[in-house]
């Protein structure tokens, strides 16, 4: 089977979010990489070093700087007449640009994998993963999303694959890019960071939520999160939220401050590696999850924490 | 314009789906079912365009079995003008929806598709993508932000790490997500009027589209447990394990 992988990058250099989508797709058959952009040759040069990768495809065009949906999904589809499958990491761009290809060729989308079980069928969460389906499909053509958390990386280095221009330009001519204001935060990005910090309606309030919480990340490098009942109560705005219908998190190291664990936020974050609980209340549900529990009353007990680390 | 906005029953986000112990699927017998958190945040929307002039009318659309008019009954609650159900008993795949879609979208010429990005049951986020892409439109997904100008709408969308903002041609899908707004809850006098706002009944045969899914299911499990942890007694412990996993220097 050849597959055909959707570089994430900036056109300058490619992200991390590719090699576990590498190493997905390394699982269907041989490995060909698209990176679609705007002078983008040096992504396209980091692409090509990617370990099993046998063929990049580079379409260098101003259509494509920013890899809008309507002109990047038409190139796909010309590119998979040669290829089985099409593989995107599951970030915002691969999330956007892989059901536009998929309706194109007609098949039906597997979002979100967590595991390849044959040419035909793969693991993925459902339910904000309270449930795990194995699904087959019976589309002639693969469609996929890759959740990077469950693959290990590619490494970067040690391939030598061919670089082959696609040409033409793509300009569907009905969306363009306006402005981007991507977020000036020393702290790392909440859907990658290695630790986060969360805060929940046990803060108590915006003011504290910044004076407890964010002292405590910064020391620890860590992004921030909260729970619905804290963005709810308005301390932190909605992009922090970890659960259901917030954002779903896999750090390391998962320190819940305050919060009391509902299935709501559980859901979003009980795929951490290690989860810390800080919570006055012993019974308090997020104990039942977590692997480090310390009951006291945060007020104290967070400061001091900062203080010592 | 018109503005259409497709909404799903889904298990209620607040309770804690059941696996079924033959590994079928979710128990969802019995349970409470809502209209899907996202697609509160679209019909939110389409609403507000229509409080600012924007929209002249809007259509709440649901694909799914006879009780999803429930849904459709809280979309016109909430303030859509009327409904179409398109019944059909079993799974409804993303790409029969948007087909199913398509074809409403033919009939009513919409100048907006306001769709939620993701359903909270099969977590696909595919259906407003797919259908911009057989429409041929442009797309604006998980929008936090829309404003119609002329013949054109400006969508500010959540990106890993911040937001872009793209200018898209009208007509154009919009897919919500969290920030985009707060639904309004139905007050008991308009959940009244809305039982008396028209609901057309319809079913996948009247659009000619075929539901058979393309995925086959093999089994649904729980996902595994977490071993049980700990509990530390002072901050001091707590700082040797945060050290010990290496987070702390």
């Amino acid at each position: 089977m050849k597959t055909l992988v959707l570089v994430e990058h900036d056109n300058a250099s490619v992200k991390d979010a590719t090699l576990h989508t590498v190493t997905a797709a390394a699982r269907l058959g041989e490995v060909h990489l698209l990176v679609a952009g705007k002078g983008c040759a040096g992504a396209a040069a980091e692409a090509a070093k990617i370990a099993g990768v046998a063929k990049v495809h580079v379409a260098d065009d101003a259509s494509l700087e920013h890899q809008l949906p309507e002109n990047v999904a038409p190139l796909i589809v010309g590119l998979m007449a040669d290829h089985d499958a099409f593989l995107a990491p599951a970030t915002t761009n691969g999330k956007n640009i892989a059901p536009r290809v998929a309706a194109l060729l007609d098949v039906m989308q597997i979002s979100d994998i967590i595991g390849v079980e044959g040419p035909d069928s793969f693991i993925r969460p459902i339910y904000a993963g309270n449930a795990i389906a194995k699904v087959q499909t019976s589309d002639k053509k693969l469609v996929i999303t890759v959740r990077g958390t469950a693959f290990d990386k590619a490494a970067a280095e040690g391939g030598s694959a061919a670089v082959e221009a696609v040409g033409g330009s793509n300009d569907a001519g009905i969306a363009s890019f306006v402005s981007a204001e991507i977020a000036a935060s020393e702290r790392p990005e909440l859907t990658s960071a290695r630790v986060i910090v969360s805060g929940g309606r046990g803060v108590g309030s915006g003011e504290n939520y910044h004076k407890i919480i964010d002292p405590l990340a910064d020391k620890l490098g860590a992004a921030t999160g909260a729970s619905r009942a804290a963005v709810d109560a308005g301390f932190v705005p909605n992009d922090y939220q970890v659960g259901q219908t917030g954002k779903i998190v896999a750090p390391d190291v998962y320190i819940a401050v305050g919060i009391s664990g509902a299935i709501q936020h559980l859901a979003g974050m009980k795929d951490s590696k290690t989860i810390i609980a800080i919570n006055k209340d012993e019974d308090a549900p997020i104990f039942q999850v977590a692997d480090i529990g310390l009951v006291g009353d945060l007020f104290s007990i967070v400061p001091e924490l900062t203080e010592k680390l | 314009m018109k503005v259409l906005v497709p909404v799903k029953r889904v298990l209620d986000y607040n309770l804690k789906p059941r696996v079924k112990a033959d590994g079928s699927g979710v128990d969802l017998a019995n349970v409470k079912l809502s209209m899907n958190p996202f697609d509160e945040i679209a019909v939110e929307e389409a609403i507000r365009l229509k409080e600012k002039g924007v929209a002249s009318e809007v259509i709440a659309v649901s694909v799914g079995e006879a009780k999803s008019q429930e849904t459709l009954r809280t979309a016109l609650a909430m303030g859509a003008d009327r409904a179409i159900l398109v019944t059909h008993d079993g799974v409804a795949e993303p790409l029969a929806v948007a087909k199913l879609l398509k074809a409403i979208a033919d009939e009513e010429q919409p100048g907006l598709v306001i769709l939620g990005k993701q359903a909270i049951d099969d977590d696909s986020n595919q259906t407003g993508q797919m259908l911009a892409a057989l429409l041929g439109w442009a797309q604006g997904t998980f929008a936090s932000k829309v404003e119609v100008a002329g013949e054109t709408v400006n969508v500010t969308r959540e990106v890993d790490g911040g937001l872009e903002t793209v200018a898209l041609k009208l007509p154009a899908i919009v897919t919500t997500d969290l920030r985009l707004n707060e639904p309004r809850y139905a007050s008991l006098p308009n959940i009244m009027k809305a039982k008396t706002k028209p609901l057309a009944n319809k079913t996948p045969g009247d659009y000619g589209v075929d539901m058979t899914p393309r995925h086959t299911t093999l089994n649904v499990t729980e996902p595994p447990k977490r071993q049980a942890g700990i509990k530390v007694a002072s901050v001091d412990e707590l700082v040797a394990k945060l050290k010990a996993l290496g987070v702390a220097a």
